[in-house]
């Protein structure tokens, strides 16, 4: 009888031994994968057709962030990024609007016929002035709106420049790397009202080296966070 | 500029633009008498306020030759036309509004507002204060702003240039240089 109630107990043992060595493994493998894109983030893509272009997804904020974001797609090759899909904050009315202007004088300029772009909305994680208590909960859903929008999206390029929406969507492009799903680069500029201090989104995908290069545009940020590229003002 | 022959005085427009914000303190403190009167001493002869979400209403006035005119709305989609035809603009520190205006050229005062949870705005117009770009004030200290500015001192600003990041993200995508 004791012996029955000892060799059970073993089995049992066993078998969550068995367990603790499966999760042990999975979880070796998922951390050796993640330091894998840290590593590989950051590093030029090099094994690539190089004409073939790339699906890009844009991120909108308000006000000045749509005015520096439209002067960089003003100087970038059209063509090779291709399509674009355009995410502003489900509160902000103006930047699609502003971002439809822009593609349409591309396809006026150009003379083809439909604009291969998107425009799409997203809940925001804060409102400015909102307080960072209530934000916890609001951050929950704009992160999963943001998941749903990125699985029908899968971008190989991100381009953001400072909004908060840009976080979940950036966060989740990385995971997407981690799982295999799609690799992007993610290309970060700071907005150019950051002089001695980075925003917090600049500040989490700088820290997290997430994003693959982060451009700065005034020369104390440059000093401050060596691994940003000074370009300059770009309004 | 300066005064006509006639004795009429040409239309000199002070613009301020507040964007989407609600920056109420910036309107009351031009709503003062301080702020007026320095503003008619300085040859201006129209306040025009865009007052965005604020809920302050400035008093209108007609304006005559002792008096500055007063007129206000909350949107306009012609903010552009605005800031065109004046001759000073007072503007929050949005970076949308500062550099619209400065690349038209006009001369600039950029009010801080200190009420925002996250004031990083300052930085930019503090930066651009001392590049002498622009002036830089707090509601409470418009009137000495506009009292002690020297709108000769003030320096263009030449637009930047997003080429640089550009270069740098197709270098990084391994397309080839053109």
């Amino acid at each position: 009888m004791a012996q029955k109630v000892i060799s059970k107990t073993h089995r049992f043992c066993g078998k969550r031994l068995l367990v603790v060595t499966f999760l042990i493994t999975i979880i070796a493998i998922i951390l050796v994968r993640i330091l894998y894109v840290i590593w590989r983030t950051g590093k030029p893509l090099s094994k690539r057709a190089p004409q073939q272009p790339l699906s890009t997804l844009i991120v909108l904020g308000s006000g000045g962030h749509t005015a520096e974001m439209i002067n960089l797609l003003l100087v970038l090759q059209k063509e090779r990024f291709s399509p674009r899909y355009y995410i502003a904050a489900a509160t902000d009315n103006m930047s699609l609007q502003k971002a439809r202007v822009f593609e349409n004088s591309l396809a006026d300029s150009s003379g083809v016929k439909g604009i291969s772009a998107e425009f799409m909305q997203i809940y925001r994680s804060r409102e400015v002035g909102q307080s960072y208590v209530t934000s916890v909960w609001t951050t929950l859903v704009a992160l999963a709106h943001a998941l749903w929008l990125m699985i029908k999206i899968r971008p190989e390029v991100v381009l953001c420049n400072g909004p908060g929406t840009c976080i979940p969507l950036c966060v989740i492009a990385f995971i997407f790397k981690v799982i295999g799903i799609r690799w992007s680069s993610i290309f970060y500029v700071e907005s150019i009202a950051r002089v001695k201090r980075l925003s917090l989104s600049g500040l989490l995908l700088y820290k997290l080296r997430i994003a693959d290069q982060f451009f700065v545009q005034w020369p104390q940020l440059k000093r401050k966070y060596p691994r940003a590229h000074y370009v300059g003002c770009l309004m | 500029m300066g005064e006509a022959e006639d004795g009429l005085k040409p239309k000199r427009v002070v613009f301020v633009t507040v964007g989407t914000t609600c920056f109420d303190k910036l309107v009351k403190a031009l709503d003062t008498q301080e702020v007026k009167d320095e503003l008619l001493r300085r040859g201006y002869t129209h306040l025009l306020i865009q007052m965005g979400r604020g809920s302050y209403f400035p008093t209108k006035s007609a304006g005559d030759d002792k008096s500055l005119a007063v007129d206000y709305f909350t949107f306009s989609s012609s903010i552009a036309d605005h800031l065109r035809a004046a001759s000073l603009v007072i503007s929050h520190a949005g970076s949308g509004s500062i550099f619209e205006t400065l690349k038209l050229g006009k001369p600039l005062i950029v009010v801080v507002n200190e009420n925002l949870m996250d004031n990083h705005q300052s930085e930019l117009a503090k930066e651009l204060a001392e590049r002498k770009h622009l002036y830089c004030a707090r509601p409470q200290t418009l009137h000495q702003t506009i009292a002690g500015m020297d709108l000769g001192s003030l320096l263009p600003y030449s637009p930047g240039d997003a080429t640089p990041v550009a270069k740098l993200i197709n270098r990084f995508l391994g397309f080839p240089e053109d």
